[in-house]
C-alpha cells in the first residue's frame, strides 16, 4: 500500500526542506527573540540603560583620545563626537551581535538537545536582540543632534540600507563563529579578542581618511569599514564622502561571509545535538 | 488503519574517543596535538583512539495510526536515541523513517522554560517550542491554566515556583498539544502522585479518544501496561522484540538485569551450604524491581535465606562499595540480645535512607557470621546497582560535575548574620554566638 508521508527522515534529508522548515518555524523565531529581549532587560536592574551608558562612555573616551589628544581630523565640519558616534552605533551593534550569537547555541544547549527546530533561529534571534540595543542607543544620536544643533541631510533616509548591511555583516560572521564555538569551546576566549581588536582596526575613533593610501586596499577587506563609512555618510550628510570602493568591498565580503557562514553552520548543525 | 510511522533499517553510530573525557574539542588540543606531531616525526600521528559505537542497530518497525506504543529497555539500550531521531533532534547514520502526521515530542517537561519569565509568558514560550501556534495557545490558554492549578501565580516569575508547581505548569502545556503523533520520554515520574495520575489520565484520554499515535518510553512497567497496547523492547541498540505489551514485558523481565539488582540462587550458581542457603537477593526502591534507583528515595536491600539448622546470634554484614571497590560503609543485622534463629526461611531487609548516596554505581558485598565465633558465609560481592540523579534525569537540570563525592547526604545548613563587630569579641565567643 502506497501512501503519502508527511515527513521522511534520512541522513542528509534535512537539507532539502531546510528553507521551508525555517519559514514554518518563524513563529518560534519571533518568540525566542521576544524572550531574549525580555530577559535581557529584566535581569539587569538598570536594564535598557546599559545600551545607552556603554556607547556613550566609549564615545566620550574616543572623542577625547582621538580628537583632543591625538588631534585627528574629523570629516568635513562635523563635530568629532557625532563623527565618532555615527561609527559607534554600527560597531556596538556588530560587537554585541557577534558575542551574543556566538554564545547563543551553548546558552540554549538544553533546548537543542531536546527539541527540533532549524538551529539557525537561535543565533538569528540573538542578532535581533542586538538590533534592539542598537535602536535604543540611537536615542543618543538624536541627543547629540540637539546638543550640536546638527541637522542631517537627506542622506539619512538611506541609513536603513546600511543598517541592513550591518545586520548581514554581523549575522554572517556570527554564524561562522557560532558553529566554531560549538565545536571548539575555547573560541569563546577568542571572540572578545576579535571584538576588541576590531574596534581599533575599524574606523570607529577616527575617520577613514587618516589611513595611508597604500594600506587602503587591505584596510577595506574589513567589512565594517564599508558599513561605518556608509553610516557616516548617511548621518553626517555632505560633510562626509561616500566611499564607493569601501562600500563595494564591504558588500562583497559580507555576502561571502554570510554564504560561507550559512554553509558552514548547516554542515555543523547536524551534529550540534550530539556534541553540545 | 494506515501506517503512521515506518522505520526501515535504522542505524545510529556515535564515535567515542577513548583518550579524552571531554565531549567537545578544544582548539588548544587540536593545535597542541599538531605541534606534538611536528616534534615526533618518526611516530605515526598521535591518534586519539576512537571507536564506533552503534547506539541503534538495524531497527525496523511499523506503527499504525492510533497505536499506543511503549518502548522499554535498560539504560543505554537506545531508547532515548530512538526518540531523538524520531523527533529530528539528531540525524540517523543510515536508514529511513517515514512519518505521516504532525509530530510533537516531549523529551522533558518544561523545555525552554525561562526562570525569569512569568508563568503566563512561559506558557507561550513553551507552547511555541513544542510546536503550537500562538493562536492555538491563546485558544487553550484557560484550559492549560486550570489544568496546571497555578492560576494565582500566573504573573510570578517561574523561578519563584515550587518544583511541583513548575512541573504542573510544564506538563499542562504539553498535555494540550494536539499533534497526530506524540513522542514522550519518561517525564511522568515527576510531580506528586495525584498529579501523575491526572497526567496519565489525560494521556490515555488523548490517545484513546483522540485517535492519536503515542510513543512512550518508561521504566515504569505498570504505566506501560496500562497505557500501551504494543511494546518495543530494545536491547543494546537492537530491537529484541516488538509485540503485544504483556508478552514483551515478560520477555523483558526474563532477560535479566544488567545492573544486577536481583539474583536468585540455585544449586548451579551457589554451592550448597550445610547451615545457610541463600535463596535470593534484591535491591529495590518501591514496589517494582525495575524502577530505577535515585538519590532521593530510600533503597532497600532484601536478602532471602533459609536456615538448615538452628543458629544462635546469626549476623548478616553488608558493605556498600563504589565501583572501584572502596568500601563506603558497612552495616550489620546484629542485635544485642542473643537471639536463637530456628530452622526456616527468613527475609532480612536493610534500608539505606534516601538522600545519602550520590549518583553513580555501587556494589554490595555481603557475609554471614556469628560474631566472636566463626564465619558462616565468606564475604562476596553479590549485587550492583546504579543510582541516578532524580532532578538530572527527569528535569534536565544539568550540573555536570556536581554533586561531588562518593556520598551526598542531606545535611542541614544555616546562615545567619553576626550581630557584633568581629574585632570586638574573641573568636570563641563569636562562634558560640553563631551556633546558638
Amino acid at each position: 500500500m502506497e501512501q503519502a508521508f508527511d515527513l521522511i527522515i534520512e541522513p542528509g534529508r534535512s537539507e532539502k526542506n531546510y528553507w521551508k522548515d525555517l519559514w514554518r518555524y518563524r513563529e518560534l523565531f519571533y518568540i525566542l527573540s521576544w524572550r531574549d529581549i525580555k530577559v535581557r532587560y529584566k535581569q539587569t536592574t538598570i536594564g535598557a540603560a546599559w545600551s545607552i551608558i556603554r556607547p556613550l562612555l566609549t564615545m566620550l573616551i574616543f572623542s577625547v583620545i582621538f580628537g583632543r589628544v591625538a588631534k585627528l581630523p574629523t570629516e568635513g565640519n562635523a563635530p568629532y563626537m557625532i563623527m565618532v558616534f555615527a561609527a559607534m552605533l554600527p560597531w556596538q551593534f556588530f560587537a554585541n551581535a557577534l558575542s551574543e550569537s556566538s554564545n547563543s547555541l551553548i546558552g540554549n544547549a538544553n533546548l537543542i538537545s531536546k527539541v527540533y527546530f532549524p538551529r539557525l533561529i537561535v543565533p538569528a534571534s540573538s542578532v535581533i536582540v542586538s538590533l534592539v540595543d542598537f535602536a535604543i542607543s540611537f536615542i543618543i544620536l538624536l541627543g547629540l543632534f540637539v546638543v550640536y544643533q546638527f541637522v542631517p541631510s537627506w542622506h539619512i533616509l538611506l541609513l536603513p540600507v546600511f543598517i541592513l548591511l550591518a545586520f548581514f555583516t554581523a549575522f554572517g560572521t556570527g554564524l561562522y563563529l557560532t558553529a566554531l564555538n560549538v565545536k571548539y569551546r575555547d573560541f569563546r576566549y577568542i571572540i572578545p579578542f576579535i571584538v576588541q581588536f576590531g574596534l581599533y582596526i575599524s574606523p570607529v575613533g577616527f575617520s577613514s581618511s587618516v589611513v595611508p593610501e597604500k594600506w587602503r586596499l587591505l584596510y577595506y577587506l574589513n567589512p565594517m569599514v564599508g558599513v561605518i563609512d556608509g553610516f557616516r555618510w548617511a548621518i553626517l550628510g555632505g560633510e562626509s564622502q561616500l566611499n564607493l570602493i569601501s562600500l563595494m568591498s564591504s558588500l562583497i565580503v559580507t555576502i561571502l561571509f554570510t554564504a560561507l557562514g550559512i554553509q558552514y553552520f548547516r554542515k555543523m548543525e547536524k551534529t550540534f545535538a550530539d556534541v553540545i | 488503519m494506515s501506517t503512521a510511522i515506518r522505520v526501515e533499517s535504522l542505524n545510529k553510530k556515535y564515535i567515542i574517543g577513548h583518550e579524552k573525557a571531554e565531549q567537545y574539542t578544544a582548539l588548544r588540543d587540536v593545535v597542541s596535538n599538531r605541534v606534538k606531531n611536528i616534534f615526533k616525526p618518526n611516530t605515526k600521528r598521535a591518534r586519539v583512539y576512537s571507536e564506533d559505537f552503534f547506539a541503534l542497530k538495524d531497527i525496523s518497525f511499523e506503527i499504525e495510526q492510533g497505536d499506543r506504543i511503549g518502548i522499554i529497555g535498560r539504560n543505554g539500550a537506545g531508547k532515548s536515541t530512538l526518540l531523538k531521531i524520531l523527533s529530528r533532534i539528531t540525524e540517523p547514520t543510515s536508514g529511513k523513517i517515514s512519518i505521516k502526521g504532525k509530530v510533537a515530542s516531549l523529551l522533558e517537561v518544561g523545555t525552554g522554560f525561562h526562570p525569569e519569565l512569568t508563568g503566563r509568558e512561559n506558557i507561550f514560550l513553551n507552547g511555541a517550542i513544542l510546536g503550537m501556534s500562538r493562536l492555538d495557545i491563546k485558544k487553550k490558554f484557560d484550559e492549560i491554566v486550570s489544568f496546571s492549578e497555578v492560576e494565582k501565580f500566573l504573573d510570578t516569575p517561574v523561578k519563584r515556583y515550587s518544583s511541583g508547581m513548575y512541573v504542573r505548569l510544564a506538563f499542562a502545556v504539553a498535555a494540550h498539544l494536539e499533534p497526530e503523533i506524540l513522542i514522550v520520554d519518561e517525564v511522568l515520574a515527576v510531580g506528586d502522585a495525584q498529579f501523575q495520575k491526572k497526567c496519565l489520565g489525560k494521556m490515555e484520554d488523548v490517545s484513546r479518544n483522540g485517535g492519536r499515535t503515542v510513543l512512550f518510553v518508561s521504566h515504569n512497567l505498570n504505566v506501560i501496561k496500562t497505557l500501551c497496547s504494543k511494546t518495543i523492547f530494545l536491547k543494546n541498540g537492537k530491537m529484541q522484540s516488538f509485540g503485544e505489551t504483556n508478552s514483551i514485558i515478560k520477555d523483558y523481565l526474563n532477560s535479566g538485569f544488567e545492573s544486577n539488582r536481583f539474583i536468585t540462587f540455585n544449586d548451579d550458581n551457589f554451592k550448597l551450604h550445610n547451615e545457610v542457603r541463600l535463596l535470593s537477593m534484591a535491591i529495590r526502591s518501591g514496589e517494582n524491581i525495575e524502577t530505577p534507583l535515585n538519590n532521593i528515595n530510600p533503597i532497600s536491600i532484601e536478602i532471602y535465606f533459609q536456615l538448615l539448622r538452628q543458629i544462635k546470634n546469626l549476623r548478616i554484614v553488608i558493605s556498600v562499595m563504589d565501583d572501584v571497590e572502596n568500601e563506603l560503609f558497612s552495616s550489620s543485622s546484629f542485635e544485642v540480645n542473643s537471639i536463637m534463629y530456628d530452622v526456616g526461611e527468613y527475609c532480612s531487609v536493610c534500608k539505606i535512607p534516601g538522600k545519602l548516596l550520590n549518583r553513580g554505581r555501587y556494589k554490595i558485598k555481603m557475609r554471614i557470621d556469628i560474631p566472636g565465633d566463626r564465619e558462616v558465609l565468606p564475604a562476596r560481592e553479590y549485587l550492583s546497582f546504579d543510582v541516578t540523579d532524580l532532578l538530572f534525569h527527569q528535569m534536565g537540570i544539568i550540573f555536570p560535575d556536581e554533586p561531588k563525592g562518593l556520598l551526598h547526604p542531606e545535611l542541614f545548613w544555616t546562615t545567619k548574620k553576626v550581630e557584633q563587630n568581629i574585632t570586638d569579641i574573641n573568636i570563641i565567643d563569636k562562634f558560640n554566638k553563631v551556633i546558638s
